[in-house]
Order: structure tokens, then sequence, then C-alpha cells
């Protein structure tokens, strides 16, 4: 006897069931998502990043800075990240599907070999540092292994008597009658950086300290027409209600 | 289907019942396709391994070559691992599938010139999606980074070479299906649909957020544990019972690792405390948890088969990688298991102990077994002996390499883990990084081994080759100048 369809197919059923379960059926779930309206602003969460924070976000991808930093909070009870002051909401509280609505690559990153760079915006608001920083690491964090991004800078000859201009950067060991300018890039990357946050408090993450209460305050789903209660931590997306 | 195990077809391959095709004549439709595939997955893997020195050299001094954005961490790292995944991993397991496929079912290789369209169609794409990770269109997907313009021209290269593989099956002559035979199947079929569902869903027409890590773990693990795990096993189960000269210990048990491996296997790879809803990575944790049952099945089965001749690993070098694969194959598999508990990966999550993990799977186990076999096939091939110094440097070069660099960066990343996780001890997040550079620089010399290896792997079978086509040459001559003196 052929057993040979007989096999595809079989094979065929398991190995696919792996596909409904997390292609097919998370897709199911989550498409639903959409933006929250966050009740103390108004604002809508998470709103469209910027057209130039965009372009840094291709920057970011383009020269892999995932490789080596995570954009992901865990959970506190599994491992210190919260600890670490790497949250965002309130320092207290994980990342969240939501967070990630408009992340195009989703860059979770598998490594920490630097910090993880979730709420970066809100830790190092410091456009003139980041740049600093990515020029030249070591220069503000010394033994940094991070790789320097020269290459995202210009270096330009001064002309007799021209000042440096506003944006050149103030790091050592520039010949003298030259200048240090970042690159479009390295702009874009910046002002991607500085838009890292996501410290929206939402209803799958409530604030912390007197959950329920607070909770009810701040994050009352905007259309009012849910009967879920407020989950504890990990809860799913499909919890959230979106916006009007 | 009858009930006796056709685990026979390897034992009785050497002609009792006169066959209708020769394995000579299997080896002669098989020469040019599998040699091709097998000489530029050589290639890859030392274009690979000299990238991943060059990523490897970042930790020792983060400015060397640091001007050159192609030769920046995030793109060599990436192009490193392309290369040796596709570049190398896919096409030794197809060379090695369609000589297995053909010699089990004691056929030609059909299709010989679409596969070697498929070939060069297949190294086309991999230069070209190289040059695009290193000129920065990578994806963003890990383990698809390759741009679009390069993954359209795999997909369809793999097609071709996949069609001739089920031709090929198809026309059998043997009808009897040996275990080896399921599971090259089953590859064979599954990556096509992984990797569209890939592409499609977050190149072509990316679905929104989360959605996207999702399918890219989904793809990784399915890629890891379906597509080399089955190919690796296939050769595994093929060439283990052949060297040895003795049947495998149990067909059943095979086919049970088969369905207990593609029920529960394509299931794992999404790590806990994702920010995902809670069952996604719970019900993965499950999945990976389960395959303890296939991973120690492959133990027994193999061990069964061995038992009493061990010996024969130190006449024959081939059977010496395969078994490594093997028990490199059970211990990964074991540590897979053991990462999938809470505790564990609460601690190895985001450090270098994934990375070791991985090329413990997909070096240790993959990359071996199919060194054995390649070793196995080629002189069979040309119908010409490698030279056994060169194989074995190659093996004792590998062997090292790999266990230096799994063992510094497993070690490594638990160090790295435990003081990530303790704030309190090192607030300071250099001291973090600091904990693990030593166990970094030195998988650094378990990649000079494992490059040293490759050059030898390389020039072992370039060097074969030229032997063979120098001896025809002259041969060719000497028939020339008979005809010559005669006229
Ligand atoms: C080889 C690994 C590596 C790569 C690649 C890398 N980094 Fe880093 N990064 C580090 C390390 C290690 C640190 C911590 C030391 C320091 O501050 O320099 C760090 C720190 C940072 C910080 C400061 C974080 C903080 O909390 O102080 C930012 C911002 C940053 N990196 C951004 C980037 C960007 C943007 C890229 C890509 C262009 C990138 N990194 C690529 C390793 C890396």
């Amino acid at each position: 006897m052929n057993l040979g369809p007989l096999v595809f197919l079989g094979t065929f059923f398991a190995l696919a069931t792996s596909w409904l379960g997390f292609v097919l059926v998370p897709q199911l779930q989550l498409c639903r998502q959409q933006p929250v309206e966050i009740d103390a602003t108004g604002q809508l969460y998470p709103s469209d990043p910027s057209g130039i924070a965009k372009q840094g976000e291709e920057v970011y991808r383009a020269n892999g800075c995932y490789y080596c930093h995570s954009q992901q909070v865990r959970p506190k009870g599994f491992g210190s990240d919260v600890e670490r002051g790497w949250g965002g909401r309130g320092g207290k509280v994980q990342s969240v599907a939501q967070d990630y609505l408009y992340a195009r690559p989703v860059m979770f990153g598998s490594q920490r070999i630097g910090p993880d760079l979730t709420n970066i915006g809100l830790r190092k608001p410091d456009a003139a540092w980041q740049l600093k920083h990515l020029y030249d690491p070591q220069s503000v964090t010394p033994k940094s292994v991070m790789p320097p991004y020269r290459y995202l800078f210009e270096k330009r000859k001064l002309k007799l008597g021209q000042k440096p201009s506003e944006e050149a950067l103030q790091v050592a060991n520039v010949p003298a009658g030259y200048e240090i300018v970042p690159k479009e890039e390295a702009k874009t990357l910046v002002a991607y950086l500085m838009n890292l946050h996501s410290d929206a408090i939402l209803f799958e993450t409530p604030p912390p300290t007197n959950a329920v209460a607070a909770a009810s305050s701040t994050n009352a789903p905007a259309a009012g027409g849910s009967t879920n209660n407020p989950p504890a931590a990990t809860n799913g997306p499909s919890t959230n209600v979106p916006a009007k | 289907m009858s009930a006796t195990p056709s685990t026979q077809i390897i034992s009785i391959d050497r002609g009792n019942e006169a066959p209708a095709v020769t394995s000579v004549q299997i080896d002669a439709s098989c020469r040019a396709p599998v040699l091709l595939l097998f000489i530029s997955a050589a290639a890859w893997l030392l274009i690979g391994s000299l990238l991943g020195i060059i990523a490897s050299l970042k930790f020792h001094s983060p400015n060397i070559l640091a001007s050159c954005p192609l030769l920046t961490y995030g793109r060599v790292h990436p192009a490193a691992w392309n290369a040796l995944i596709y570049g190398f991993a896919i096409q030794a397991g197809l060379g090695v599938g369609l000589w297995v496929l053909s010699h089990l079912g004691r056929a030609k290789l059909a299709m010989a010139p679409l596969i070697v369209i498929g070939a060069i169609l297949w190294n086309l794409g991999m230069t070209i999606g190289t040059y695009g990770i290193l000129y920065g269109d990578s994806t963003g997907f890990e383990w698809l980074e390759m741009p679009r313009y390069a993954s359209g021209i795999l997909f369809f290269a793999y097609l071709a070479i996949g069609l001739a593989a089920i031709v090929t099956l198809h026309l059998r002559r043997e009808r009897e299906l040996y275990i080896s035979q399921w599971l090259l199947l089953a590859a064979i079929f599954w990556l096509p649909w992984i990797y569209s569902t890939a592409q499609l869903l977050l190149v072509f027409k990316p679905v929104r957020g989360v959605m996207q890590a999702i399918i890219d773990w989904w793809y990784i693990n399915n890629l890891t544990t379906i597509w080399l795990g089955f190919t690796g096993l296939a050769a595994t189960f093929y060439f283990i019972p052949k060297i040895i000269n003795r049947p495998l210990y149990s067909h059943y048990i095979g086919i049970f690792i088969f369905w207990t491996l593609a029920i529960f296997g394509s299931w794992g790879g999404i790590p806990t405390g994702s920010p995902l809803p809670t069952w996604i990575p719970a019900l993965s944790s499950v999945g990976a948890a389960l395959t303890i049952v296939p991973v120690l099945a492959v133990a027994f089965n193999v061990h069964k088969t061995f038992v009493g001749n061990y010996s024969k690993l130190s006449s024959s070098m081939p059977l010496k990688f395969i078994a490594f694969g093997a028990l490199a194959y059970v211990l990964s598999g074991l540590v897979g298991v053991l990462a999938s508990i809470v505790q564990v990966s609460e601690v190895i999550n985001f450090t270098w102990f994934t990375p070791a993990q991985t090329q413990f799977v997909v070096y240790g186990f993959f990359a071996m077994t199919m060194f054995g076999a390649i070793y196995y096939i080629v002189p069979r091939l040309l119908q010409a002996d490698i030279s056994s110094a060169g194989v074995r440097w190659h093996f004792w070069l590998a062997l090292i390499g790999v266990l230096i660099y799994v063992v510094s960066l497993g070690v490594g990343g638990v160090e790295q883990g435990t003081v990530l996780n303790n704030p309190k001890a090192t607030a300071d997040f250099m001291g973090v990084t600091n904990s693990t550079l030593p166990f970094l620089r030195a998988s650094t010399t378990g990649d000079l081994f494992i490059a040293l290896g490759h050059l030898v792997f390389l020039l072992n079978l370039v060097g074969v080759l030229v032997r063979v086509s120098r001896a025809s040459f002259s041969t060719a001559m000497v028939a020339n100048r008979r005809a010559e003196v005669r006229a």
C-alpha cells in the first residue's frame, strides 16, 4: 500500500495545528486591538508616531540595534526589569500587547547585551546625550561594549573663522578646524529613541497601589460598554475597550 | 502495508535481489546536483563563520571595523547567522535528503537539471540576501532578515528542489517507506508552508503589533524543531544503521518519534513573560516540555541500535560525526525541555544562554550530522576517497569548537541572567555586561576552531573534486593520444 499520501496528510494536519494555534487564533484575537482613549489626558494610546520617529525606527532596524537591546519590560516577579527601573508606568508594570500597536516591525529583541530600551524616551530624554552616545558610547559610558555609530555622523570642515554649527557634537578629539554633525539618520534615530515610551495606564495594567480606586479613575473604558473587571497584570488585549 | 519493518531496505541494499537500478547508477544520477549543493553549503559555512568572527571580535574591542556600516554588529551578526542556516544547513540538508531519498527508493534522482537550476537560484538568492542585510535592508525579523527581493528567489529555488525530491520519492521502486522518508517528506513540505506564511504576514502584508513577534517565534521554532530536526534525524536513522550494518532497533519507535515531534515540537519557542495574551506563552511551554517524549525516544532507539557495536565508532569517521550529532540532539533537547520551566526561563531569558542552546541544536546536532553524511556520500558520488587526515582534522576542530562555544556561552548566559535579575548586587548595567565578557571572549576561541574546521571541510571537498577531475582529465588525454597514435 502506498503510504505516501497518508503520511503527507497526517503530517500536514499535525503541523497545521500549530499554525492554527499560533497564527490564526491569535490573529483573530489580536486584530481587534485598537488605540484606547486615556481618560486622564483624553489622548489615544498608543499614538501613531510622527514621520521622523518612523524614519528613525527604520534606522534602528537597519543597523540591528535589537540584537543587543530588548524592548520589552517583563512582569514583576519574573526577572527584575521593574526593579531596574526599565518600566514606564510609574516604573511598576510590564509591557503589554497594546504598547506595540504601531511598532513596525516589532523589535522585542532576544538579547540584553545592552539595557532594555522600552522606555528610553522617558529615562534619557536628552537628545544631545543620545547623539554623543551614538557617536562614541565610551565617551559617556566608560568601557561600554556598544559599537560606535560614527558613520551616522559627518565630519565637516569649517571655513576659516566659521563657528561650529549649533548641532555640532561636543566630543573630544575633533581635529581643529572641523566639526562633527549628525546625519539625517542619526537625527531620526534619536527622535525614535526619544519617542520610546510605554507609560499609559491601561486597563490591563492597573496601577499597583490602591488598584481598584485608581484604576477606575484613570482608565475607565472610553465607550463604557465593557463588563470586564480590570484583570490582573498580564492579561490579554481582549479586555481593551476600543476608543469611540 | 505489511508489518515487516522496512529497516531491511538498508541491509539488503548490497544486492541480494538484483535491483533494476544499481547504487552506482543512482550515485551517477545524484552526482552533479548533490555535489553542487554540498560545495555551496561548505562555501557558505566558511563565509558565515568569517562574518561570525567579525561579529564576535566586536566584544573584544567595539571599535574594530566600526566606521564601516556594512560590518557593524547589527548587520554582520544576522548575516553570519543567515549564512549558517540558509546557506549551509538548508543546502546540506537538501543534498543529503535527495541522496537518501533516491537510495531508499532505489530510483535515480529525478529532474536533476531542475535541482541544479534550483541550487543556482538558491545561491543567487543567498548572495543578494546577504548583501541586503549588510546594506541595511534587513526586515527586522530574526531568522528572516533577508529582504523580500531575496526571499522570493529563495522560495522558488526551494520549490524547484523540493519538487524534484517529491518526484524522486514518487517514482521509487522500493514501495515500502522507511522512517527517514517520512521525516524527509514532512520536512520538505513544511518549509514552504512556514516560509510563505512568515513572509506574507511579516514582510509583504504585515500584520499589526505583537502578532509579528508571535509569527516570527513560530517560524524560528518550526524551522529548528521540524525542518532541521526532521532532516537531521532522517540522516541519523539512515546512516547509523547503514554504517554499523544492522537494522534500526525499532521502526515503530521511529514512527512514534515522528508523530510526537510533529504534534508537540511545532508549538514551542515563545518565551514566558512576553507581552502577549498569557495563554500563548503558556501553551508554548507545554509544547516545548512535551518534546521530552520524542527526545528520549531518539536516545533509546539510537542507543539500542548501537548496543554492542559502539566499537565501530573508531573505524568510521562519518559515524563519529553522526553519533556526536545524535548525542547533541538528545542533550540539547533535554536542555530545551529544562528551559521551558518558568524558573529556568526567568534566568536565561534575554541572555547568551539562548544562542548557546540554538547553536547546540543547529551546529552540534544538525551540522555535525550533515558533515558525517556528506563524508559518507561524497566518496560514493566520486568513486574516490577523501583524505582521511583531513576528515579527522575537521572532526576534532568542529567538536572542540562547538563544545567551547556552547559551554562558555551557556554558562555565561546563566551567570548573565543571575546578575541581571539581581539589581541590588549590580545596580549598574555595565556590571551585567562585564560579567559576561570573559565568557563571550572564550566563545571567540570556539568560533576560531569552528572556522578552521570549515576551511578544512571546504578543502576536503574541493581537494577530492580536483583529484577526481584531474584523474579523469588525464585518462581522457591518454585515450586521446592513443586515438591519435592509431590514426
Ligand atoms: C553590541 C551590542 C550593542 C549594539 C549593537 C547596540 N548597543 Fe546600545 N548599548 C549596548 C550596551 C552594552 C549599552 C550599555 C552601556 C552604554 O550605555 O553604552 C548600551 C546602551 C545604549 C543606550 C543607553 C541606555 C541606557 O539606559 O542608558 C542607548 C540609548 C542605546 N544603547 C541605543 C542603541 C542604538 C540606537 C543602537 C543601534 C544603532 C544600539 N544601541 C546598538 C550595546 C549595544
